[in-house]
């Protein structure tokens, strides 16, 4: 087994875009859940939302790179209206399945053939990054790192990924220390006590909502500039499921927590994967084949969220009296 | 009343290890999976057209699939399979299974000849690729768009949808009490509900597709062993959880990861194929509607599956110390109902429901590992529609759940049909958030 390779695969992992985007969709969930104790299962949409407005207004529209990137943010936006307005004002769980039912619609209606026109049906959309990678200011080449070595277009990428993380991460930290925060987390621990205080809760979730769905439009859409492809079959639940996993690991009611929580995730998933296939190579798990590697680690990213959430809800950074679910 | 979290850990252990156990006996039975291959691979009737130079019985690499609307087999279509200058078809057998062999590792594009489909049929995907480069054998899954309307009028279309969505909504009305009554009981929101669906579906194909038991004996085997699993999960994970008095939100985020483990170990056991269980059944039609025997024995089952559950709650002591459980568990507890083990049975009971649902599924339709989550979604918008926490309200959404993915495949794109269900849902909750049937109280 080659330990140096699974050390320098693992290593990259800190860097990945697939971390910054995961790091940005566990941000705005983060702002959902963390902050104002909104249950959000349909962070895959948003995410969704924000890949599919970029390539949209940049293939179909023609637009430019900032056009697309507002073009995406503003879908997610408009998404988060749509399901807040019903369910804002009813119990947490009703936002959970309405939200996870809206994203999984959105994510048939991508998929399908019907609308091919807009969405590229199962085959999705493509080459869509021309404009972006335009703005690339590193010249052609190869960039080694130390660990590992890049491409000029996979430095770009994972510049403007995880510069976002940077400045979404001190808009956070700002917004939530304003009184806007602390009224946020006021509602999180008790809703009727905001209320009597005379603010409207409706409108402080819906800008929760609005303003967290948007940071997770800005990961699907790092997401798919990467590869400068986007297919349906990314957003599916699953995608949402490992954004909370991230979420909880760091700490829900953190800012540092869903950045940590996303390096930590990649790594392991990383780690395991080339571990396990190390060894299913050298002959040590007999009964293992090697596209089984890849399932055994989804079964461990279960186990991994159910254990986190039963021992130790906080995540890593999370302070314990302030993350007691409610419910 | 906290138990130590030493304890928990055991039961969680207790818990992976029987899986564990049931794992390793279930692989031990399971024939080897590329049997479905093999098989295939002899009413291969590729017919080279031009272009191959070989003799394509020594070709390795294979596209094939099956061709089935709604469960049942279609067959005598012509599938094409090009690549270049490359050109070979195969025409479904009885079963509607086609294989091509292919002389190269490459890209191949599919395609139905839409001519010899069978009137009123029409592919949703006529065009597919095939990517023999990383496996020898490359399926390629056709889907059926629903019947057109030159052949069959619209009202009788309407009429043969209807009573396909009153099936499938009766199919989804028992597992959404299972979902029901457990909300009811402990107000957990399930997210691995669906997997006791897909265990009945996976049992059934194992003891009676795999094993050849007799149907009923398989069926009633598969619905015992998910029973045995509802009562394993409460007692190893659901009960020290409760006794740890873990919020209801995290026990939810609990159930999703425990739904990714147990939905992991199905493709570990089971692959990641789609298999047929019963090969559809003989069809029956009545008027506009052209049912199988086996769909009407599902139904019929179903109908007094629901009665039993009905009579159970409103007549019996356990059924109306549940309900009374449901209402106010604390009250309950206080007039002498052992509240714990009420809630065992609802366990029981609701997963041996779920495991009959997904023992009827399994038959008129298929079974695959993501059988029971593909229809989570539809089953958590049924209990919501008709009211969380109420059985008969559960039933009634499950109907309108039915009705609504069936009929609407005649106005939109086959594969839009359960989304179709999920914005039904959301626009309900905007005009009746406490569901068809629900109590205004149970809003928070």
């Amino acid at each position: 087994m080659d330990f140096v390779q699974i050390f320098n695969l693992t290593a990259g992992e800190l860097i990945g875009v697939f971390t910054a985007a995961y790091a940005l969709c566990a941000l705005g969930l983060a702002m959902h859940f963390g902050y104002t104790g909104l249950l959000n299962f349909g962070q895959a949409g948003f995410a969704a939302l924000g890949a599919y407005g970029y390539a949209f207004a940049a293939l179909k529209l023609g637009w430019n790179m900032w056009g697309s990137f507002g073009f995406g943010m503003l879908c997610a936006a408009v998404f988060a209206l749509v399901l807040g307005i019903p369910t804002l004002r009813l119990r947490a769980d009703y936002l959970a399945i309405v939200t996870i039912a809206a994203a999984q619609a959105l994510y048939f209606f991508f998929g399908t053939e019907k609308y091919a026109a807009f969405t590229g049906g199962s085959n999705g959309l493509s080459e869509f990054g021309g404009d972006f990678y335009g703005y690339n200011p590193f010249p052609v080449g190869r960039y080694d790192l130390g660990i590992i070595t890049l491409s000029e277009k996979e430095i770009w990428i994972r510049v403007v990924s995880w510069g976002l993380v940077a400045v979404v991460a001190v808009l956070l930290l700002i917004l939530t220390r304003s009184p806007w925060g602390r009224t946020l987390k006021g509602i999180r621990e008790d809703e009727d006590a905001v209320r009597s205080l005379g603010k409207n809760v409706f409108v402080y979730k819906m800008q929760s909502l609005v303003l967290g769905g948007v940071i997770g439009s800005l990961g699907g859409m790092v997401f798919v500039l990467s590869s400068q492809t986007n297919q349906a079959s990314t957003w599916v639940s699953n995608f949402t499921f490992m954004t909370w996993t991230v979420l909880l690991l760091g700490g829900a009611a953190t800012i540092l927590g869903p950045i940590v929580g996303s390096a930590v995730f990649f790594m392991f998933l990383m780690f395991t994967q080339a571990f396990l296939e190390g060894l299913v190579n050298i002959g040590a798990l007999p009964f293992l084949s090697i596209a089984q590697v890849g399932q055994i680690r989804y079964l461990l990213v279960g186990l991994f969220l159910m254990l986190l959430v039963i021992f130790r809800p906080q995540g890593f950074f999370g302070n314990k009296k302030e993350l007691q679910f409610n419910g | 009343m906290f138990l130590p979290k030493r304890k928990i850990s055991r039961a969680l252990a207790f818990l992976f290890a029987t899986l564990a156990l049931a794992a390793t006996a279930i692989s031990v039975s399971t024939p080897a999976s590329a049997a479905g291959v093999d098989t295939a691979k002899n009413h291969s009737s590729a017919v080279v057209l031009s272009g191959a130079s070989s003799d394509p019985s020594t070709w390795e690499y294979s596209i094939g699939g099956a061709l089935k609307l709604n469960g049942k087999p279609v067959k005598g279509v012509t599938v094409v399979a090009t690549n270049g200058n490359f050109s070979a078809k195969s025409v479904s057998d009885v079963d509607g299974k086609w294989l091509i062999a292919v002389p190269d590792a490459a890209i191949y594009k599919v395609s139905i000849d839409k001519a010899t489909l069978p009137a009123g049929m029409a592919i949703a995907n006529p065009l597919m690729e095939a990517d023999t480069t990383s496996f020898s054998f490359a399926p390629v899954l056709f889907k059926f768009a629903g019947q057109t309307i030159q052949t069959v009028s619209f009202g009788d279309q309407l009429v043969g949808r209807l009573f396909s969505g009153l099936n499938f909504g009766l199919l989804l009305a028992i597992a959404s009490i299972g979902i029901s009554l457990i909300f009811g009981t402990t107000g957990l929101s399930n997210f691995a509900h669906g997997e006791m669906v897909t265990l009945g579906a996976l049992m059934m194909w194992l003891l009676h597709a795999s094993m050849g038991w007799p149907v009923i004996l398989a069926g009633i085997v598969a619905v015992l062993v998910t029973g045995a699993f509802g009562w394993v999960q409460d007692a190893a994970l659901w009960r020290p959880l409760r006794k740890r008095r873990m919020g209801l939100n995290q026990m939810m985020i609990v159930s999703i990861g425990f739904s990714i483990v147990v939905r992991y170990v199905y493709l570990l056991l089971f692959d990641g194929d789609t298999k047929d269980i019963a090969g559809g059944g003989n069809v029956i039609k009545f008027g506009p509607v052209s049912t199988t025997d086996l769909t009407l024995w599902g139904m019929l089952i179903s109908v007094v599956a629901l009665g039993g559950v009905a009579l159970f709650l409103t007549r019996t002591r356990i059924g109306k110390a549940t309900r009374a459980v449901s209402d106010n568990a604390a009250l309950a507890s206080a007039t002498g109902i052992d509240v714990e083990q009420i809630i065992r049975i609802v366990w029981v009971t609701a997963a041996a429901l779920t495991g009959l649902a997904g023992v009827l599924y399994g038959l008129e339709l298929q079974a695959n590992w993501l059988t029971g989550f593909d229809i989570l979604l539809l089953l958590f918008a049924s209990v919501t529609l008709g009211g969380l926490g109420t059985a008969l309200g559960a039933t009634v959404g499950a109907l309108i759940i039915g009705m609504v993915v069936e009929v609407s495949s005649l106005f939109i794109p086959n594969e839009l049909r359960y989304a179709a269900a999920l914005v039904i849902l959301i626009v309900i909750l905007i005009w009746r958030p406490q569901g068809v049937l629900g109590k205004k109280q149970r809003l928070g």
